[in-house]
């Protein structure tokens, strides 16, 4: 059986703080098929940004580190490529959308000149031909007139056509992998829903593999085929998306579901998490979610592994990082 | 999962409890935490405390009166009766340049001085109040930029008479601008933070907006500039003093022992050295405490990852 | 156009706390170098009233004036016409002393809990602020206020002397409620209060909302482009596109029988955290974008986007009327 398109394994991410090296992300692994649209889930302070940006060698190098583990892309090892090499991956093989388009595109350039540079630095083409390759993407993802707007300045763009000239840049050379970090976060929702929408419409013709990095519950629903659940720099739950919302196996799956307000009633009293996620640096023993579970019993308290709790494999091939997912039956969303 | 009145307030305080894991009382203690870490501008801060006291001291660490002139041991090189020689007087060099110290440290405070106090008000009025006064504040500001500071110097100096406090008053004139503008720009960035949207919600009036939310957020960059703007001060006070338009003998400071000192630079080298070496490390002192002070006052919003 | 008329109706018996009529305001846009200026009309004939302990939620997306409707009924923005009323009073025609008495009946609850606490001030004189600036307590009195606001609020009052980086966003969210609840105020205008939070805090911050909702009878106008959050905390909702309100009702009803074809689309838009449902729901996507609220178009507003478009759509502003199943729509398929 040969290995998945994008292997996480074991990685273990630190921080330099002012008191010294913080680990913020403990022994995460997960792997993205071809073609498939992995969400990674998770609230602020769970990892799941850091996670990405490691997987794309964007940690700062001076104040961060990858301690162990290994990201490897078709089988090539990332984590410890030199600079040049990584440089030459991304935007390539592997590529990214962030939240916030205006800050990663160069207000100074065209756009249809940043893409055709993109181009340039991977394919060797000539300037015809990137521009060419540009003005085709823009078409792809949906930006009228293509051909025109290709000579507009970034700042012309409202927010969602950003988002397609960032998609279209990040379609440019045909990745195998596109990294999508709240791509939709900041767009009003009908224009998420129009962005969405391309992202499924690329993902069926091109057969990009895509980690959809969000919050939002109700896209990850939309999109993912499968989602990675993280809390406090772990991974706590991995499931087929129907598997996850049907039956979460992990109680902090359980709460962020029950804690969604519903579109479609309206709940009693909200459902809250008590406390909030730990930070780095003062994580609690045993499983970092027992102070806030609902489930909590002593042995949450210790853990089973080094003072941690271990990653399951469940039937089916999810998996739950707690200790009672045997006896516990977990509310999925209604 | 749904929580009652008293369970909210328990997960509040829980909630708390956990964010403030790290024991800071306050940004003051912040700011000394970082600071203790800055070498270059720690040594730097001692350098200047020493400078200070030496020159609050300078009666009692002098060895000789610098007035008092000896005709017979003009020109002595260092050692002998005299730490660091005589000059062309036979005065005595360590005991004027502790004299000269404090001309020139005052004279560098009143110059500051005089920049704060005519930049910093118009800067907030520039930059809090709307668009056609800050015009007007601006093109004021850019002329007087548009002079070469020495130049402008002379020519005010040669108008009011030569004195140390004319020429300091027309340093801080000539660096008020700095203020203004540096000022403008904090709060042009300060007043689009809601924090004084929020204050206006109330019903604060907008004078005591600014004085409790403007000025001391915009005080962090205020107090580096003003170190930075005291090294440069020292160096106009020198040039002034070179040219013979500071200090009036037979007062002296570091920059006119220096020009007393330069026609004999060949014969007596040391009427140059010592308050060339004086004034630089203090430039490079003020410079140094100000990038310090920069990296360690940082107004700081954290947020999560 | 024409004036204003009042949308919705509060809940039986009691006197509207708030009403906005026929509200409008205009921004000067400066023209580049040669270009001419021009008026950009931000919000257009707004109405609504809030009663006593009543939500009225405001949902748009952004550019469609939801925020600055909320600025212009505490004259942080000055309202080009029309008419705030707080409790009978019109606060459109205050100036001054009187103005600024009048503030310690609204107040705001401002999005970014990060911005909106003064990062130089220990949360208690920030607390305190409103009450230095409208009441003369005693150094006691002024403790205890302190400390009694941060017990509503759910906080400990040993944080008192705590600068605000050392809380998290959902803990400055509750100091700035604290702060704002502080001058026992009848309106609170929540202008996407728990945006910038996790769900989980969220939840907290919705719940204590409504707790305090409950024990001090506020009325609330709550700002959001969550429409998830605002069908569980709003009695009534009204729908703004291009700075006009295009659809108001209450909250069941707009959100299970939307009436105009934006809030509908808006509705369908919004995923829904179940995959199996979300897989076989009805979406409508919107073409284009949301047109330049400058330049907008001649006739509904909304026609450039609309999947029901008519021919008298496209020059005729449709006029407000009522819908089906209470409230108001502004649409052509009512008016037949």
């Amino acid at each position: 059986m040969t290995e998945p398109l994008l292997v996480v394994d074991g990685l273990e991410v630190q921080f330099a703080t002012e008191d010294g090296w913080v680990t913020v992300l403990d022994k995460v692994s997960f792997s993205v098929e071809r073609g498939e649209t992995v969400g990674l889930v998770g609230e602020s302070g769970s990892g799941k940004t850091v996670t990405s940006l490691s997987i794309l060698g964007l940690l700062p190098r001076e104040s961060s580190r990858v301690t162990a583990g290994s990201i490897r892309l078709d089988g090539v090892e990332l984590v410890g490529m030199p600079k040049h090499k990584l440089e030459l991956l991304r935007g390539d093989e592997i590529s990214m959308i962030f939240q916030e388009p205006m800050t990663s595109l160069d207000p100074a350039f065209r756009v249809g000149d940043q893409i055709a540079e993109v181009v340039r630095r991977h394919r060797g083409c000539s300037r015809r031909q990137a521009w060419a390759r540009a003005v085709e993407v823009l078409t792809t993802v949906g930006i009228p007139h293509a051909e025109t707007r290709a000579r507009s300045y970034p700042h012309e763009f409202s927010g969602g056509m950003r988002q397609r000239v960032m998609i279209a840049m990040a379609l440019s050379c045909e990745p195998k992998v596109i990294i999508a970090d709240e791509p939709t976060t900041a767009l009003d929702v009908t224009i998420q829903a129009q962005v969405l929408d391309l992202l499924r419409a690329m993902r069926d013709e091109f057969g990009t593999a895509v980690v959809f990095v969000t919050h939002d519950l109700g896209v990850v629903a939309d999109i993912c085929d499968r989602a990675v659940v993280m809390y406090a720099g772990q991974v706590v739950e991995q499931a087929q998306i129907d598997d996850l919302y049907d039956r979460p196996r992990h109680p902090y799956t359980e709460a962020l579901l029950s804690a969604m307000p519903q579109l479609t009633a309206r709940s009693g009293r909200l459902a809250t998490i008590p406390g909030a996620t730990p930070p780095a640096g003062s994580m609690p023993t045993g499983c970092r979610f027992h102070p806030r579970c609902a489930h909590v019993v002593d042995e949450c308290r210790e853990g089973d592994r080094d003072g941690r709790v271990a990653a399951r494999t469940l039937d089916g091939g999810g998996l739950s990082r707690c200790l009672r997912v045997g006896d516990l039956v977990l509310k999925g969303s209604a | 999962m749904t929580a009652p009145g008293i369970r909210e307030a328990d997960t509040a305080s829980l909630d708390a409890r956990e964010a403030i894991s790290t024991p800071e009382q306050s940004a003051r203690a912040r700011f000394l935490r970082r600071f203790k870490r800055q070498v270059p501008a720690l040594i730097a801060l001692g350098y200047l405390v020493l400078v200070v006291l030496s020159a609050l001291c300078a009666p009692l660490l002098a060895t000789h009166d610098p007035l008092q002139q000896n005709l017979a041991g003009v020109l002595q090189p260092p050692g002998g009766g005299h730490v660091l020689g005589t000059d062309d007087l036979g005065r005595d060099v360590f005991s004027r340049a502790l004299y000269a110290g404090r001309i020139s440290l005052v004279a560098a405070a009143q110059a500051v001085a005089v920049a704060v106090l005519l930049g910093v008000i118009p800067g907030l009025v520039a930059g809090y109040a709307g668009r056609r006064v800050d015009a007007v504040i601006m093109r004021v500001t850019d002329a007087l930029m548009s002079f070469p500071p020495l130049i402008l110097a002379i020519a005010f100096v040669g108008v009011l008479g030569p004195s140390l406090t004319n020429a300091m008053f027309v340093i801080g004139v000539i660096f008020a601008p700095r203020f203004v503008r540096l000022v403008r720009g904090t709060v042009l960035s300060i007043r689009e933070e809601s924090f004084i949207e929020a204050s206006r919600s109330i019903g604060t009036p907008t004078p005591r907006v600014i004085w409790r939310h403007v000025l001391p957020n915009a005080l962090s960059p205020l107090i580096v500039q003003i170190s930075l703007t005291a090294a440069m001060a020292m160096l106009a006070e020198a040039s002034l003093s070179f040219l013979g338009l500071g200090v009036q003998p037979p007062d002296a400071s570091w920059g006119s022992m220096i020009e007393r000192g330069f026609r004999y630079t060949a014969a007596a080298p040391w009427l140059t050295i010592f308050p060339g070496l004086l004034i630089a490390l203090t430039v490079l002192a003020f410079n140094l405490l100000g990038d310090g002070l920069r990296d360690s006052l940082g107004r700081e919003i954290r947020r999560g990852s | 156009m024409g004036t204003g008329e009042l949308v919705g109706s509060t809940p039986a018996g009691s006197a509207p706390v708030s009403e906005v009529v026929g509200l409008d305001v205009e921004f000067k846009i400066r023209g580049g170098l040669l270009g001419k200026g021009g008026t950009l009309r931000a919000v257009r004939d707004v109405g609504f009233e809030i009663g006593e302990r009543e939500t009225l939620g405001l949902v748009g997306e952004s550019g469609s004036g939801k925020s600055t409707t909320g600025r212009a009924m505490l004259r942080l923005v000055e309202p080009t016409r029309g008419i705030v009323r707080l409790d009978g009073e019109d606060v459109t025609a205050l100036k001054g002393q009187e103005l600024r008495a009048a503030r310690r009946r609204m107040q705001m609850v401002f999005q970014d809990p990060y911005s909106s606490l003064d990062p130089s001030m220990v949360i208690a004189e920030s607390i305190a602020e409103p009450l230095d600036t409208h009441d003369s307590l005693s150094r006691a009195e002024r403790q205890k206020r302190v400390e009694d606001l941060l017990d509503h609020v759910g906080l400990s009052k040993r944080y008192a002397q705590r600068y605000p980086y050392e809380f998290s966003g959902g803990q400055r969210q509750r100091l700035a409620i604290a702060r704002a609840i502080a001058l026992n105020p009848r309106l609170l205008v929540c202008d996407e209060a728990v945006s910038a939070l996790d769900v989980s805090t969220q939840n907290q911050i919705l719940n204590l909302l409504e707790d305090l909702q409950e024990e001090f009878g506020l009325s609330y106008l709550f700002i959001a482009h969550d429409l998830a959050v605002v069908r569980h905390i709003a009695h009534r909702v009204a729908v703004m596109y291009l700075g006009e309100i295009v659809e108001t009702g209450p909250t069941d009803r707009l959100f299970d029988k939307p009436a105009h074809p934006y809030t509908e689309a808006l509705l369908s838009a919004v995923p829904v955290p179940n995959p199996r449902r979300q897989r076989t729901r009805e979406r409508i996507i919107l073409s284009g974008e949301v047109p330049d609220a400058a330049n907008p178009p001649p006739g509904c507003a909304f026609h450039t986007r609309c999947p029901h478009v008519m021919e008298i759509c496209r020059s005729v502003a449709p006029p407000s009327v009522e819908a089906p199943g209470g409230g108001t729509v502004r649409c052509h398929l009512h008016t037949s």
